[in-house]
């Protein structure tokens, strides 16, 4: 047999003292103490300096818990979070019950549902809400009126109740997605066990697949208690107006001029603390709960038969798709496209008017929509070569301390976002580096804020190759990047692409991290339409917003076309 | 000059040695397994020998030249080796074809040969008909097939395989070992194969390593190592075996004071003497209703206490009258007793070896 030999001979080389990948380690723990702990530590450190001199001080926290109206929005928050959550279990428990474990129809019809109220941003839906139940011009009321010549208004957007029930319109699918995948995981033998005791389906239901799923309906609590107490934009535009002060929107005031970033970090704190406090909370719920996975996906899963009652919960999951999607859209969609959106549905109040001063006469907003496709597509690339790069080096364990690269890729998850865009604003606006209103700094704290997302799913798609693969390359002599590149990198084009695309998604939508950041020439559409809402021209508003959705259903097809249905919902992102 | 040497490889993550000073030298063309349970350090070993793994000591050769040592590793793409993994790791975004012609062309050969070499190859495992599928349209054993394939084609320095059949099924895995085996009587390719089942060794190998904790505990051809096992794991690990008290006189074997005669000298290496361990199968004794003629062996009266049909044979544990000892004995199926009869048990002393 012929020998074959592989170009360049077998030398043994010697160890190097800085392999490579030590150098890479290195690079990495650079980036992400730039992108996560510096941001944190500056703020940390502000919020104990008088604004000028930077003297120590306990000021900061003085001023910023002294009044009445501050401690209010604290407790607003609270409330306003458990509020929110609430109505979002109220929603999405039956939903999940029914798709997961029910003969309901429309099935594919409700994960749409949930699909859309996920995309849709909430600030949109905040707006659509105005248009609907404003308590002089808002549809509902106008025509409650008109059936009944009553004088009251039938619903008031602008009330706490109305806040928070529009918040729960757009975070129930969260809800859904971790009952649904607890659900899913409980064989029918579980349940006929108790039906052959004695047991009916409702009382089953209570007494055997609740328990189960209990673990994961209060995970989702929380998360939704988290996001609401840092959410900006429905808070903004329906809570302002109604004189109601939360966390955020309080920040939002320490920001208006003169500019108090020492105040505002003071009164941060608590956010980040009980943040840090719920997700520890919620790891632990949703690790104890052993008992969920121990039922064991082998077991035989049957629908269970609801008869006519099947037609009650598909009629619950249209009522959400109206008030969460359909109705919103409709009156989006209405003014979008009218003179006066108060005069309703006739041919004489069409207009493309709206569009087109936004596209062609607008000074900002066309500026805004190449803006927010840009910056939305820099942060999620960085995002998710960063991710990669960490994840490559955790999962195959190149380095000792990889653990700690993991920690810092996954801290922005326990850092509301309104928190670390004060801390960017902090740590890089002024001087030295002088930043502020730059590309570059909201590239960064969008890369930042979403590099989570983008770790979970490079984690999730490395793991899911086996090291074997790449090895067999090399000992057919392949050296590691050729390998990488023949191999590891094709394997995982796909999952990647799904991770660029839900943080390209989530960033071109962000507020609450953009609104403290941008300068004249860096607004993207979300600070935009947050502008343009507060002047109260609706028309143009829900124009722009439908640019928006535009562009993000764009993005959603492409994703749903290459990578697969379900890439937005998949559990974990 | 040995094809493959290892010399006192070692390798320790902390305190932990799982590779302990393992002495092997491969010839060219020889397969040679290592065996040993889950744990024992196979892998390592193995890993080792591609340069994915760094030794902590010792160092390892091929054709002479050292390729491992401490510091100074060979990175594995430049080994000429190739090897199978557990996993098969075949490539699923390239087809059978590309799988295959993978090593080929990083070998720099002109396209021609490469088509020509992977035809051939793949006509050897019979999977020309599936060059253009990929791997996801392939059954578990086929793709075992194009992993062989693969790593044949290059015509490597050394063929390694990490228990690669222990994800097929048992029939295929009772196919696939003769499989292995004509291959490498067809190509002579030096072979190191790891796996934990004596069987796949036996079927597959000129000799065998038999490792245990990280150390080989002895190097045989597969029926040496059945019938003149040296030490107590060994004896216990490949086959079953009855361990026994007895002593070595005048290079002599003497059980329960009785002696096994000349026959059983070879059991015995030069120079041991006094208390040792025997190693005793169960197919070196014979359950007997009368008392056989007197020959070489050694005739003892026992009683069944206990038996279990296996299909292919009689296990029975036997108590010796003399001292109480019990032992595990095979016999063909027809030869059934009853529990609690009396019988002669008949040991065949060639069989015996001395282990401690
Ligand atoms: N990277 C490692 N770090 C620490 N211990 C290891 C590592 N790799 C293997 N081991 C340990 O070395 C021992 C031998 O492993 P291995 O060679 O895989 O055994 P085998 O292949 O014989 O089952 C095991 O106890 C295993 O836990
Ligand atoms: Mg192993």
């Amino acid at each position: 047999m012929s020998a074959t030999t592989l170009p360049g001979a077998a030398r043994p080389s010697r160890l190097r003292l800085f392999e490579p990948i030590t150098l890479l380690w290195v690079v990495l723990i650079a980036a992400l103490l730039v992108l996560v702990a510096a941001p944190l530590l500056k703020m940390f450190v502000i919020s104990f300096e008088m604004q000028d001199t930077g003297e120590f001080t306990f000021q900061n926290y003085l001023t910023a818990y002294g009044r009445d109206r501050y401690l209010q929005a604290v407790k607003n928050s609270l409330m306003l979070g458990a509020l929110s959550a609430a109505i979002s279990v109220v929603i999405a428990v039956p939903m999940a019950w029914a798709v997961s474990r029910t003969d309901m129809p429309g099935k594919g019809f409700t994960w749409a549902i949930v699909l859309a109220a996920f995309i849709m941003p909430p600030y949109l839906g905040a707006i659509g809400w105005i248009l609907l139940a404003g308590p002089n011009a808002g549809w509902i009321n106008v025509v409650w009126r008109g059936l009944t010549g009553a004088t009251d208004p039938l619903v008031n957007i602008y009330t706490f109740f109305g806040m928070a029930f529009v918040i729960a319109l757009h975070s129930f699918p969260l809800v859904f997605i971790f009952v649904k995948s607890a659900l899913d995981l409980i064989s029918s033998e579980m349940e006929d066990a108790a039906n052959i005791l004695g047991g009916g389906t409702w009382v089953t239901m209570r007494k055997v697949t609740l328990p189960l799923v209990w673990p994961s309906i209060l995970g989702g609590f929380i998360l939704i208690f988290l996001e609401t107490i840092a959410l900006f934009g429905t808070p903004a535009i329906i809570g302002i107006p109604a004189r109601i002060n939360v966390v955020t929107t309080q920040l939002w005031q320490f920001f208006e001029d003169p500019v108090r970033v020492e105040v505002a970090s003071a009164f941060a704190m608590p956010l980040l603390l009980i943040t840090i406090g719920l997700i520890g909370v919620q790891k632990l719920l949703l690790s104890r709960k052993g008992y969920v996975s121990q039922t064991g996906k082998g077991g035989e899963r049957r629908e269970v038969k609801l008869g006519p009652w099947r037609w009650v919960l598909f009629g619950w999951c249209l009522l959400v798709a109206l008030l969460s999607v359909v109705k919103p859209l409709m009156v989006l969609l209405q003014a979008s496209f009218a003179k006066a959106w108060g005069r309703g549905f006739s041919l004489d109040n069409l207009t493309l008017r709206n569009y087109e001063f936004l596209l062609f006469q607008h000074d900002m907003a066309p500026n805004a929509v190449w803006n927010t496709v840009w910056f939305s597509a820099a942060s999620a690339t960085i995002a998710v070569v960063l991710a990669l790069l960490v994840a490559y080096i955790v999962v195959r364990r190149l380095m000792r301390f990889a653990d700690a690269l993991a920690f810092l890729a996954m801290a922005p998850f326990v850092i509301p976002g309104i928190v670390m865009a004060i801390g960017f604003y902090a740590a890089y606006a002024g001087p030295p580096l002088s930043l502020y209103g730059s590309a570059l700094l909201i590239i960064l704290a969008f890369a930042a804020r979403f590099l989570p997302i983008a770790y979970a799913s490079s984690q999730a798609a490395i793991r899911a190759v086996h090291p074997e693969m790449e090895e067999a390359a090399r000992i057919l002599g392949s050296g590691r990047l050729h390998a990488i590149r023949k191999v590891t990198a094709p394997l995982l084009k796909t999952s990647l692409l799904g991770g660029w695309l839900v943080v390209f998604i989530v960033a071109s939508r962000e507020l609450s991290a953009a609104i403290f950041l941008v300068g004249p020439r860096t607004r993207t559409m979300s600070v935009l339409l947050y502008d343009l809402t507060e002047q109260g021209n609706f028309e143009v508003v829900s124009a722009f917003g439908g640019i928006l959705l535009v562009i993000t259903m764009v993005i959603v097809g492409i994703g749903m076309k290459l990578v697969g249905r379900d890439f937005m919902l998949r559990r974990g992102e | 000059m040995p094809r493959l040497t290892l010399n006192g490889l070692t390798k320790a993550y902390g305190k932990l040695t799982v590779v302990d000073r393992v002495d092997l030298t491969l010839e060219e063309g020889e397969f040679v397994s290592l065996l040993g349970p889950s744990g024992c350090g196979k892998t390592t070993t193995l890993r080792m020998i591609a340069g994915f793994v760094d030794p902590t000591a010792g160092s390892i050769s091929v054709d002479g030249q050292v390729l491992s040592a401490p510091g100074a590793v060979v990175p594995p793409e430049r080994r000429g080796m190739s090897m199978i993994f557990q996993s098969y790791a075949i490539w699923p975004n390239m087809t059978v074809e590309e799988n295959v012609a993978f090593g080929l062309k990083l070998r720099k050969l002109s396209s021609a040969e490469v088509k020509q070499r992977v035809g051939e190859i793949l006509e050897v495992v019979q999977l020309n008909a599936l060059a253009h599928r990929y791997p996801a349209e392939l059954s578990g054993g086929q793709q075992q097939r194009v992993a062989l394939a693969r790593a044949i084609v290059v015509k490597p320095s050394v063929l390694l395989l990490d228990e690669p059949l222990s994800n097929l099924d048992a029939n295929l895995r009772e196919e696939m070992r003769f499989e292995i085996r004509r291959l490498h009587d067809e190509f002579r390719i030096t072979t190191v194969y790891v796996t934990h089942d004596q069987g796949e060794a036996m079927a597959t190998s000129d000799r065998i390593a038999v490792m245990n904790a990280g150390r080989i505990e002895q190097v045989d051809a597969p029926h040496l190592l059945y019938t003149r096992p040296r030490t107590r794991f060994v004896a216990g690990f490949v086959g079953r075996t009855n361990l026994l008290e007895a002593r070595v006189e005048g290079g002599e074997i003497l059980l329960g004071g009785v002696s096994l005669g000349s026959a059983a000298r070879a059991g015995a290496a030069d120079g041991t003497a006094g208390d040792v361990l025997v190693s005793l199968r169960p197919q070196a004794m014979s359950v007997l209703t009368t008392a056989p003629v007197q020959d070489d062996a050694l005739v003892l009266p026992a009683t069944v206490r206990e038996r279990t049909y296996l299909g292919e044979a009689w296990d029975y544990v036997v108590e010796l009258g003399s001292n109480g000892l019990r032992l595990r004995a095979a016999a063909p199926p027809l030869e059934a007793h009853e529990i609690g009869t009396s019988v002669w048990l008949r040991i065949d002393p060639r069989q015996v070896a001395v282990v401690a």
